[in-house]
C-alpha cells in the first residue's frame, strides 16, 4: 500500500508529521504517510508485500497523547494525529534496537539495516563481549539456499511469506520462546524433510542475507559476490502461462539469483521454484 | 489450506486414543477451514473451528508419552490439519511442553520455584530430589508463596506421567483454614474456608446465586451502570474500570466472550487461586453475570497450568451448576445462554496479558497483538470480549448485591471497595488478605502478622511491580497513593523482605525471569530484557556504578518501544531496587 493508491478510498486523512500537515487516503499507515512527507524510516520486519508484524520496533514514532511509542508501519494513520518522527525519544529507541540486534546478531551482510546504523549513531558493542548471541552455525541441506541463523533478527518475514501472505506450505514457524526464539521446522527437521517446497520466497524477503541462494553464498565464500558488477535483466517465466515478472541477477554473465519485483501484480515478489531455481538449463552447455 | 506434508513419525496406540478422548470430551467436530482476517500480529488468519483444541491435545499426548512426540505431533496436525512446524512452534513456546527428544520422558517432572520468597529455599531443595533421583524443572513462581516457609521449602509442582499433574501441599479434602479471621468482617472471602466448595447446595445455602437473580431483575444495561458507579477497576494488574470495558462489549453485537484471566503467573500472587479453590461457585456466578451484562454467549476460563486443585474445583462447579440449570441453555429458567468452558495453559507468564491469552486459547502462540484493536471490539477469535481476572469478577457479586453507590462508598476516593493482598515474605503468617482499601502498608503487613527481623524493602505488586523502601509504611495501599508514590498495586503482591535479603541474588533472579518469560517476539524486549540480566550477573554485588546508565537506556527503550507490559515492566523492580540502594 502507497500513500497515493488511488483505488484505496476517495477519502484522505490529514496528520501531522514534524509539524507539516500530510494528506493521505484512509487506511494508510503512519509510515505511509512519513513516505509521502518525504521523510527516511527504518523499517526491518516490514515489507509491501507481507502483511506488518510489528516486531522489531525500529519504525516507532511518537504519537501526541499515546504513553508509549506506536509502530509506524502498522498503526493506521487517524485524522489530527500528531506524529515525531525524530525526539529524543525517538531517536533513542530506534538506537537502542540497533544496538540490541547488532550485538546479538551478524548483521554483517544486513545492507539495508547498516545506513541505519551509522544514523543513529549505533554502538552494539557497548553491552560488553560476554554478551549471549544467536550463536548458530550455517545450515546447508541443499543445492538452492542455504539458512545461516547467526544472521537472523527474527522479523518473521520468512514465516509469513512461507504461510498466509503467499506460499501457504507452512514448512517454518517462530519457535521457542524469548531470546531462544528461532525460525524451524517441526522438531527443526531439515529442509528436504520438511513441507518445504523450495520456492525461495523466504529468502527473498530476507533482510539480512540469512537465508541466502546457494550460489550468492558459494560466491561469497569465494570472495567473489560483486554486486557492483552485477546487471539485472527483466523477463517473464517462460514456465507456465501466469506471466510472472523475473529479474534474473546476473554476474559474469552467469545467473546469480532470481527475484521478482514486489510491485508486480501477478507475484508480489513471490515465485514458484520454476522461476526461482529453474534457470540451470540456461548454462547448458556453457559450463563445458 | 494446503495438504500436509507430515514425516513418516506416527503416533502409538495410547498416543492417538488419548488425543482422539480429548477431542470426544471438547465435543470437536470435523474440520471446517475458514480463511479470515487475522488480528494475530496484525496479520490474516486461518480461523479454524478446531484449532482451539490444539493446547488440550498436547496436554493429553504430554501427559500421555511425556513429550511432544513426533508421531503424536503428526496426528495431531491431521485431526486438526494444523501444519506440524506451527504445532512445533506452539509446542516448543511453553514450559510444560518437552519437544526434545532426550531420555528422561518416562518420569514425573518436579517443578521446584525459584522466585521470591521460594528461592532462598530452593537450591537445597534442588539438591536433594536430584540426589534422590527425580527429574527436576526448575521453575517460576508456582503461585503458593503463602508456602514458602523455612518449614516447608520452596513450591513444587509435580507434571504427571501417565497421571494427572499434582501439587503435594494440596489437601483435596477438608475446608482450608484462611489466615484472615472471619470475625474481621470480610466479603470477597466469605466463603473460604467456610462451606464446602464441591458442593453448590453448600453454595446456594451461602447465599449463592441471590445476585445472579437479582442481576435478572434489574436488566442487563442496569447491571453495566451499577458497575460503573461502583468504579471498580480491574484487579489484574492494568486497573481498568471495568464499568467501561463492559460497556464496549455490550455496544457490540454477534457472538461475544467473558473470559476469565485466571493466569495469575505475576510472581507473588495467589489470590486468584485462593478464590478458585474455595469458593469456586462465586466465580461461575459472577462470570454468568457478566455474560448477561453484556450479552455474551460465551465464557472461558483460562487457568494456569500449575493449578490442578483449582482446575478440579471449578471443573466440578461447572458441572453441578449446569446440572442444576446456572450453566448452559435457560438459565434459571431465564431466556439467557451461557456456557463455560475451562482452557489449562501449559506455563507461560506472557499468556497472563489479555492478547497472549486469546493467542494461546486460539492455538497460536502466545504472542500479544499489537493494541489497538482491543479486546472489547476484537478479542477471543477476533469478536468482541471482556476479560477479567477473577478478583475483579468476584467484585460484581458485592456490587450487584448491596448497589453500586454502596459498593463506591467503600474505600477511598479514587480506590473503592474490597481488595485482596498477597502477602508472602518475611511476615508472620503469609495469606490472601482482604481489606476494604484504605490501610496502610504497615496495617496490611499487620494483618500477616507483622515483619519478622528488621524490614528493609516491600515489592509491591509483583515483579513487575517496584520497591519501596521501610519510609513507605504510612502510604496507605490505594490505587492513587501507590501511583503518586511511583509504584502500583498491580496484582496485589506484597512480599516483605527483612535485612538479612541478599538483594542481588533477588534482583538476579527478577532479570532472570524477565529474561526468560519474554514471548521473543519484539526486539527491546527480546534483547533488552537478556542484556538487563547481563549487567546484573556481571556486577552481583559489586559497585553498579557506570552501568546505571545503561541499565536506565535498555529501560527508557523496552518502556517506550515493547509491544506489551511484559517490556514495559521488565526493569521497573531492578531500577527501584538501585534507587533504594538494595543493590
Ligand atoms: C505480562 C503480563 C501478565 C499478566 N498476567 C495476568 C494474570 O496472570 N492475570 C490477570 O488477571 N491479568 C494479567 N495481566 C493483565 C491482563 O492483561 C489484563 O489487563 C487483565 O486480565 C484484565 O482484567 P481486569 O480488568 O479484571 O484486571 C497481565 C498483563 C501482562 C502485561
Ligand atoms: S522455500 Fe518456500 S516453501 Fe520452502 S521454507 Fe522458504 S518459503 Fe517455505
Ligand atoms: S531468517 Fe531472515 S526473514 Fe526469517 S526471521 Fe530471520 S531475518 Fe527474518
Ligand atoms: S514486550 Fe516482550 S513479552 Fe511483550 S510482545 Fe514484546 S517480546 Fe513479547
Ligand atoms: S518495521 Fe515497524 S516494527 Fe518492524
Amino acid at each position: 500500500m502507497t500513500a497515493t493508491d488511488p483505488n484505496l478510498t476517495e477519502t484522505a486523512v490529514t496528520i501531522s508529521v514534524n509539524g507539516n500537515d500530510v494528506a493521505v487516503p484512509a487506511g494508510s499507515s503512519i509510515l505511509d504517510a512519513c513516505t509521502a512527507a518525504g521523510i527516511d524510516t527504518p523499517t526491518i520486519c516490514y515489507a509491501e508485500n507481507l502483511t506488518p508484524v510489528n516486531a522489531c520496533r525500529v519504525c516507532v514514532v511518537e504519537v501526541e497523547n499515546s504513553r508509549t511509542l506506536v509502530p509506524s508501519c502498522s498503526r493506521t494513520a487517524e485524522e489530527g494525529m500528531v506524529v515525531q518522527t525524530d525526539s529524543d525519544r525517538v531517536r533513542h529507541s530506534r538506537k537502542m534496537v540497533l544496538e540490541f540486534l547488532g550485538s546479538g546478531v551478524d548483521l554483517s551482510q544486513a545492507d539495508e539495516i547498516a545506513p541505519w546504523m551509522e544514523t543513529y549513531g549505533a554502538d552494539p558493542t557497548r553491552f560488553g563481549d560476554d554478551v549471549e548471541t544467536m550463536n548458530e552455525s550455517v545450515r546447508i541441506e541443499d543445492d538452492l539456499y542455504v539458512r545461516d541463523y547467526d544472521k537472523c533478527v527474527l522479523c518473521y518475514k520468512c514465516v509469513e511469506a512461507c504461510g498466509d501472505d503467499a506460499q501457504h506450505t507452512f514448512a517454518i514457524s517462530m519457535s521457542g520462546r524469548g531470546f531462544g526464539a528461532r525460525i524451524a521446522t517441526e522438531f527443526d527437521v531439515t529442509l528436504p524433510e520438511s513441507a518445504c517446497v523450495y520456492c525461495g520466497n523466504c529468502v527473498a524477503v530476507c533482510p539480512t542475507n540469512a537465508l541466502q541462494f546457494k550460489t550468492e553464498f558459494d560466491l561469497r565464500k569465494a570472495d567473489n559476490w560483486r554486486e557492483e558488477d552485477q546487471s539485472v535483466t527483466q523477463t517473464v517465466c517462460s514456465y507456465c502461462g501466469v506471466g510472472c515478472n523475473l529479474e534474473l541477477h546476473t554476474q559474469d554473465e552467469r545467473i546469480v539469483k532470481v527475484t521478482s519485483p514486489n510491485d508486480h501484480s501477478v507475484t508480489s515478489g513471490h515465485l514458484c521454484i520454476k522461476g526461482r531455481f529453474g534457470w540451470q538449463y540456461v548454462h547448458a552447455g556453457a559450463d563445458d | 489450506m494446503p495438504d500436509l506434508h507430515l514425516t513418516e513419525d506416527r503416533a502409538s496406540v495410547a498416543e492417538s486414543a488419548a488425543i482422539d478422548q480429548t477431542l470426544a470430551d471438547l465435543g470437536v467436530t470435523p474440520a471446517i477451514v475458514v480463511e479470515t482476517e487475522r488480528v494475530v500480529r496484525g496479520g490474516v488468519h486461518r480461523k479454524n473451528e478446531r484449532r482451539h483444541a490444539l493446547l488440550p491435545c498436547l496436554h493429553a499426548l504430554q501427559t500421555e508419552s511425556g513429550w511432544i512426540s513426533r508421531g503424536g505431533t503428526n496426528y495431531i496436525a491431521e485431526k486438526l490439519n494444523i501444519p506440524p512446524a506451527e504445532i512445533y512452534g506452539v509446542a516448543s513456546f511453553y514450559e510444560m511442553f518437552r519437544v526434545d527428544e532426550a531420555p528422561g520422558h518416562d518420569d514425573d517432572v518436579v517443578h521446584v520455584c525459584v522466585d521470591s520468597p521460594c528461592l532462598q529455599y530452593a537450591e537445597a531443595k534442588i539438591a536433594e530430589l536430584t540426589a534422590a533421583g527425580k527429574h527436576v524443572h526448575r521453575s517460576p513462581c508456582l503461585g503458593q508463596c503463602d508456602r514458602a516457609t523455612a518449614d516447608h521449602g520452596p513450591a513444587l509442582f509435580i507434571q504427571g506421567r501417565g497421571a494427572e499433574n499434582s501439587v503435594p501441599s494440596d489437601d483435596a479434602t477438608g475446608l482450608w483454614d484462611l489466615p484472615q479471621k472471619h470475625e474481621f468482617g470480610i466479603t470477597l472471602l466469605k466463603n473460604v474456608g467456610r462451606i464446602d466448595p464441591t458442593s453448590l447446595d453448600a453454595y446456594v445455602g451461602a447465599g449463592g446465586y441471590k445476585a445472579l437473580a437479582k442481576a435478572f431483575g434489574m436488566g442487563a444495561d442496569q447491571v453495566i451502570e451499577e458497575v460503573t458507579t461502583a468504579g471498580l477497576m480491574g484487579r489484574g494488574g492494568a486497573a481498568f474500570p471495568t464499568g467501561i470495558k463492559w460497556r464496549g462489549v455490550a455496544a457490540e453485537s454477534g457472538t461475544k466472550h467473558i473470559v476469565v484471566n485466571a493466569d495469575e503467573s505475576e510472581p507473588g500472587t495467589f489470590k486468584d487461586r485462593t478464590i478458585m479453590e474455595n469458593d469456586p461457585f462465586a466465580l461461575i456466578e459472577a462470570m454468568t453475570i457478566a455474560g448477561f451484562a453484556t450479552g455474551a454467549q460465551k465464557g472461558w476460563i483460562y487457568i494456569r497450568g500449575e493449578y490442578p486443585l483449582a482446575t478440579l474445583r471449578l471443573q466440578n462447579a461447572i458441572d453441578e451448576a449446569r446440572a442444576a440449570g446456572f450453566v448452559g441453555d435457560g438459565i434459571a429458567r431465564s431466556s439467557f445462554n451461557f456456557d463455560i468452558e475451562i482452557r489449562r495453559g501449559a506455563g507461560a507468564y506472557i499468556c497472563g496479558e489479555e492478547t497472549a491469552l486469546f493467542n494461546s486459547l486460539e492455538g497460536f502462540r502466545g504472542e500479544p497483538r499489537q493494541k489497538p484493536p482491543f479486546p472489547t471490539t476484537n478479542g477471543l477469535f477476533d469478536q468482541p470480549t471482556a476479560i477479567n481476572n477473577p478478583e475483579t469478577l468476584l467484585n460484581v457479586l458485592p456490587i450487584v448485591l448491596d448497589g453500586g453507590e454502596a459498593y463506591k462508598a467503600l474505600g477511598t476516593e479514587g480506590s473503592s471497595g474490597y481488595k485482596l493482598f498477597c502477602l508472602s515474605g518475611d511476615v508472620a503468617t503469609p495469606g490472601t488478605y482482604e481489606v476494604t482499601f484504605g490501610p496502610t502498608l504497615r496495617e496490611v503487613l499487620e494483618l500477616a502478622g507483622g515483619v519478622q527481623g528488621t524490614l528493609r524493602a516491600v515489592l509491591l505488586g509483583g515483579a513487575a511491580g517496584s520497591f519501596v523502601g521501610p519510609d513507605a509504611l504510612d502510604m496507605p495501599l490505594t490505587m492513587e497513593a501507590t501511583r503518586a508514590a511511583g509504584a502500583s498495586l498491580g496484582s496485589g503482591v506484597v512480599m516483605a523482605f527483612n535485612d538479612t535479603t541478599d538483594f542481588s541474588a533477588v534482583c538476579i533472579r527478577i532479570a532472570e525471569f524477565f529474561r526468560n518469560e519474554s514471548c521473543g517476539q519484539c526486539v527491546p524486549c527480546r534483547v533488552g530484557a537478556v542484556r538487563q540480566h547481563e549487567v546484573l550477573v556481571r556486577t552481583a554485588g559489586a559497585q553498579l556504578n557506570g552501568e546505571v546508565t545503561l541499565l536506565n537506556d535498555i529501560d527508557q527503550a523496552m518502556k517506550d518501544a515493547s509491544i506489551c507490559g511484559l517490556g514495559h515492566t521488565a526493569s521497573t523492580a531492578v531500577l527501584s531496587a538501585i534507587e533504594l540502594g538494595l543493590i
